[in-house]
């Protein structure tokens, strides 16, 4: 707020998707950015500053948008904000129009809908390089003498016309400007298609009088790509092999910052226990606050990495491509061409793949992705089923080469893909009916993505992602930290055969108890035993049970965990032979062996399906703006995973296995 | 190559790569006003580009643009070529 002469006011953005708006937005504002949903709904609200003239504009982008005719909740709430009744968005003084100039006379209706709003409008003409080079010409005064309104070419990349435009909408904030068609309310087709005819038949009518196009198809490039892209064989094998590439572009490109991080939390705690003086606040930042947020932004490389080449399939236009090759196959369950990515997204981590979500528009159909995406047996879950494998089934081969190991690995996949499967049918029967949306989506020509887009929406989602699942892990952490710290046992520790060992180690002139003994008396070993009637028909004892509401917080905690319990260290991975044979011979309390090969597969199905990632349902909450989602999603992948873990171990019983 | 010309047909009877003229988008509700509003309607030239894989959804081209929708929704369209 610098100079007495300065105003404030409002100015929207509007334009179909693909038209060229999220790059002219990013040129208007810079990085002055931020993003937030709108109250109540889960569509975004994008906004920045913009400096016009001696105005200080907030530019409010608004969703990409065919038209607004509010069937849609986009449409809904930009309509809304174009008449100032959006909570929280002053009504806007001028709305930019962004219009594709290679794309004229379908951008060019949304155009014609908002001069009904009686706010000014500007059009912004993007592409017109593209359009050019297609050998086509157009009169853009003719055209905004024929719209009545002002016409500015605008390049975002080179910077061409953006004080132009900035001139243009100042010098229109407070005229009325004329609705430049008229249409009959009397005739045959009155109502909302009247309105409609009479604006497209405006708008053939300006679009041929000002554009001469040469004979050419002006899409021979966009569809020689499709002959390939799209072709009923290469076209599918093609997307296959993008997906693989991504993937393993993932897991081997994130695996390295992944380790650094996770190495770097390592030391930060190391550091935060040296450095503090011992006590509940050491034990509270380092084993609480910094294990419990590091072990969330470890993922961060994995999430970044992966919005990336979403952002590229996007920008570049294959993403529309592969839904389209794919809505035949997918709409078979239910769900919707676009669903596939996120899915498959799923896994590396289910959190990158419900935030992929946001491109299905269906709330339904969105909503009945993101209810099956944690069935994907994501990355968490692979050092719970390594290490079970490597405990109970390693080195064993079936027809002496297929190991068995790698088969139950295949089949905990495949289980969680037929549950999903299943699951999506039942949904959009039940909770989530709809017909089925209409499948109407644009295959925009392909583009060279822009840098700069992509690297925005890359950050902006890596943000988010910390921001918001990070302050819910935070209080989770301590709550769970709290949960394993309290109460603080005083009594002697009682020194068994296998600790001994330890205690002599530690020598201390106060008698520290070891902490599998604090284990054993805190909240929450207090609450593995009070569970242990729950969990002993699926072959668990009290300390596994410790371990299985200690994984609620995050899968992978469950290594951690019985790493704590059986006493082998806390820096015990997988893969760790100490561990491995501490489970192997971990006794329960009446010194039977606490795990069989049976227990090891019944904890592995209840993986596959359990909800047991606070980071997962904190993105639900926030991507569904609601809480009944993530309870719902805990409350029955919960129910399913114990069912389903109950049938494995008391069937397996019944069949004679051990 | 020899349909008969003097009647209307509908889109998914359209032959891949013919041009025809949109005569009548039928249908009530939202998937109607959806497809008049992308451009789909009476006087347009319409042509079917390709099918998916699977048979659906097509590919039309209208108003200058690729257009993807799935056979129940072409069904709507009248066109005349």
């Amino acid at each position: 707020m610098d100079g007495a002469t300065s105003k404030q006011i409002t100015v929207a953005l509007a334009g179909n998707p693909n038209a060229g708006k999220t790059t002219l937005f990013n040129a208007l504002t810079g990085l002055r950015q931020k993003v937030a949903n709108y109250p109540g709904v889960t569509v975004e609200r994008k906004e920045g500053s913009w400096q016009l003239g001696e105005h200080h504009a907030t530019l409010i982008d608004l969703p990409g948008l065919y038209s607004l005719d509010a069937t849609s909740l986009d449409e809904h709430i930009a309509s809304d904000i174009i008449r100032g009744e959006q909570t929280g968005v002053s009504k806007p003084e001028v709305v930019i129009a962004v219009v594709d100039s290679t794309n004229l006379e379908r951008n060019l209706y949304l155009v014609t809908q908002l001069f009904e709003f009686g706010v000014p409008v500007v059009v912004a003409l993007t592409m017109i390089d593209v359009f050019e080079k297609q050998k086509h010409e157009i009169d853009v005064e003719m055209l905004s003498a024929l719209l009545k309104i002002p016409v500015v070419v605008v390049n975002a990349k080179s910077g061409r016309g953006i004080e132009e435009l900035a001139e243009k909408a100042t010098a229109v904030i407070g005229t009325t400007q004329q609705i430049p068609y008229t249409f009959d309310e009397t005739g045959d087709e009155a109502g909302p298609r009247g309105k409609i005819f009479a604006r497209y038949n405006f708008i053939s009518n300006a679009v041929q009088e000002s554009t001469w196009h040469s004979d050419q198809s002006s899409h021979l490039v966009s569809d020689k790509i499709d002959r390939v892209l799209t072709h009923k064989f290469f076209g599918l094998l093609i997307l296959v092999g993008i997906l693989l590439l991504v993937f393993q572009t993932i897991f081997s490109w994130a695996s390295l910052p992944m380790d650094l991080l996770e190495s770097g939390f390592g030391a930060l705690q190391e550091y935060a226990k040296a450095s503090l003086p011992e006590g509940i606040l050491a034990d509270l930042i380092s084993d609480g606050i910094i294990a419990g947020v590091g072990g969330v932004v470890v993922f961060l490389p994995q999430i970044l990495l992966l919005f990336l080449f979403i952002s590229l399939l996007e920008d570049s236009g294959y993403m529309a491509r592969a839904a389209f090759l794919l809505d035949k196959l997918m709409s078979r369950v239910g769900l919707h061409g676009k669903a596939f990515l996120p899915l498959v997204s799923s896994f590396a981590c289910a959190i990158p793949g419900i935030m992929a979500t946001r491109t299905i528009e269906s709330r339904r159909d969105r909503f009945a992705t993101i209810m099956i995406a944690p069935f994907m047996s994501c990355s968490a879950r692979l050092p719970v089923y390594t290490l079970m494998i490597g405990a109970f089934f390693g080195g064993q081969y079936v027809f002496g080469f297929i190991s068995v190991g790698a088969l139950l690995m295949l089949l905990m996949y495949t289980i969680g893909i037929i549950v999903a499967v299943l699951f999506a049918f039942v949904l959009k029967r039940t909770v989530l009916k709809a017909p089925p949306p209409p499948f109407l989506m644009e295959l925009p020509p392909y583009r060279l993505p822009n840098l700069r887009t992509v690297l925005q929406n890359m950050l902006t989602r890596a943000w988010l992602f910390l921001k918001r699942a990070g302050t819910v892990i935070l209080a989770i952490s301590i709550i769970l930290w709290a949960l394993m710290y309290f109460p603080r046992s005083n009594q002697e520790p009682v020194v068994s055969s296998q600790q001994t060992e330890q205690t002599q180690a530690v020598e201390s002139e106060t008698p520290v108890l070891p902490e599998s003994e604090q284990l054993k008396h805190s909240y929450a070993g207090k609450l593995g035993h009070a569970i242990e009637p729950v969990i002993a028909p699926l072959g668990y004892d009290w300390k596994m049970g410790v371990a299985l509401i200690a994984s609620f917080a995050a899968r992978e905690v469950l290594v951690s965990t019985l790493s704590i319990i059986y006493n082998v260290g806390k820096d015990e991975n997988e893969e760790s032979e100490t561990l491995i044979t501490a489970v192997r011979e971990a006794k329960k309390d009446d010194g039977s062996l606490a795990w069989t090969p049976l227990t090891a597969l019944s904890l592995m199905v209840f993986f596959v399906l359990a909800m047991q990632c606070m980071s997962t349902l904190a993105v639900v909450r926030r991507e569904t703006n609601s809480w009944f989602w993530p309870l719902f999603m805990f409350g029955y992948m919960t129910v399913l995973a114990y069912f389903a873990a109950l049938i494995t171990y008391q069937g397996g019983k019944a069949l004679g296995f051990e | 190559m020899t349909r008969n010309r003097k009647d209307t047909t509908i889109l998914t009877e359209l032959a891949v790569g013919s041009e025809a003229r949109v005569t009548a988008v039928n249908g009530e509700g939202r998937v109607t006003n959806r497809l008049l509003e992308m451009g789909v309607v009476p006087g347009a030239t319409v042509s079917v580009v390709k099918s998916a894989p699977f048979g659906d959804p097509i590919q039309v081209r209208v108003k200058g643009y690729s257009l993807a929708m799935r056979r129940s929704e072409a069904e709507m369209i009248e066109v005349a070529e």
